[in-house]
């Protein structure tokens, strides 16, 4: 690692600067590894997680491009335990009549889709109602647990 | 309605066309008028729904596009979550544009509103119309006070006029110093720019009828 910045140390300092190391552009806030995430359930595991300022992680986004948007499913990494979540919006630019949120929100759930929480404090888009629904199968998790959960649709 | 920002895009077929869609869509749904500012309530249908319908409240804040691609952005705080949704005009999934408050801001676009405390953002949903039958459209001049740093666009480079002067104890002076020296005053003179951004009503109104 040291070498490697030796090394581009060198070539800044031989050659004229063309771009900056940094950027200065809007940031796309797209979810991927390592992303910071917002419990938004009442779960006592979820609640602690915020108050102590440790919000969860994200550790693997199950899709193929390992962005996640709205109804992925994510691992997450809260306090010391890898809990599964589902993204309940997202800050990124989003497409016509889909909404977007001030923060990426998530809820906790088990493995089998029971959520830990009994209740969204925050509305949901109601997109999910479909995609969570094309998520369940008859022999993995049942993801619409969530959607039971949830006090309003935008 | 603006015509297209660059003129290598223009295309008299496709206006043409596009204008007929757009005059076919009117002849379904009334679209009011309003502003960057205004307060509106959307009825759209929503398959994902159970009564197959839903509704929307927020302020405008962003228009953008032009022609049939026109579009904007409502936004609003429900239970204490900042929501935007952006709709296209002449969607056909929007069902009724209702105009509850109407009026118009200092600025060109309040995206600004996404780092301001969420009191000037909210709006209840069961909002009611109040809109004084007047000539002349009202400015609201409020000044919104930001939160500090981090933002999630550099508003002390714009220009703002809907921000509150407070916005300079929030921003270190190298960053002063950096807007003061990527200033564009001669921009002002630019007379085919300012061409382009202005509403040409007569030019519309020619070329619909």
């Amino acid at each position: 690692m040291s070498v490697l910045m030796n090394l581009a140390s060198a070539i800044s300092s031989c050659t004229p600067v063309l771009r900056r190391s940094f950027h200065s552009s809007v940031p796309c806030h797209r979810l991927q590894k390592l992303s910071r995430l917002r419990v938004v359930d009442n779960s006592e595991l979820g609640k602690q997680a915020m108050l102590e300022g440790k919000p969860p992680r994200i550790i693997q986004v199950y899709n193929k491009t390992g962005i996640g948007t709205t109804g992925d499913i994510v691992l997450c990494a809260i306090k010391g335990l890898k809990k599964k979540g589902v993204i309940v919006g997202v800050k990124a630019k989003q497409p016509c009549f889909s909404p977007r949120t001030d923060s990426n929100n998530v809820v906790l759930i088990e493995d089998n889709g029971a959520p830990l929480g009994t209740r969204i404090v925050v509305p949901i888009p109601s997109v999910l109602r479909t995609i969570l629904k094309e998520k369940t199968h008859a022999k993995g998790a049942d993801y619409t647990k969530v959607l039971s959960i949830a006090t309003r649709f935008v | 309605m603006f015509p297209e920002p660059f003129m290598i895009w223009r295309n008299p077929i496709k206006e043409k066309l596009e204008r007929k869609d757009m005059l076919a869509r009117r002849s379904c749904i009334s679209i009011p008028e309003f502003y960057v500012g205004s307060v509106l309530r959307v009825n759209l249908s929503n398959f994902h729904q159970p009564e197959k319908t839903s509704s929307f409240v927020g302020l405008c804040i962003q228009r953008d596009e032009c022609g049939l691609r026109a579009a904007f952005t409502l936004r609003n705080v429900i239970d204490n979550l900042g929501v935007e949704i952006k709709l296209e005009l002449y969607d056909p999934r929007l069902l009724k544009i209702e105009v509850l408050r109407l009026e118009r801001r200092l600025d060109p676009h309040l995206r600004y509103l996404r780092d301001a405390p969420p009191e000037y953002s909210t709006f209840p949903m069961d909002m009611k119309p109040d809109i004084n039958r007047s000539d002349e459209v009202p400015i609201n001049r409020i000044k919104v006070k930001l939160n500090p740093r981090p933002w999630t666009e550099k508003w002390h480079t714009m220009e703002l006029k809907g921000v509150d002067e407070s916005i300079e104890d929030l921003i270190t002076n190298k960053w002063k110093a950096r807007r003061d020296h990527n200033r564009k005053p001669w921009e002002k003179y630019d007379l085919m720019k300012t061409y382009r951004q202005v509403k040409i009503n007569f030019f519309v109104q020619t070329q619909i009828l």
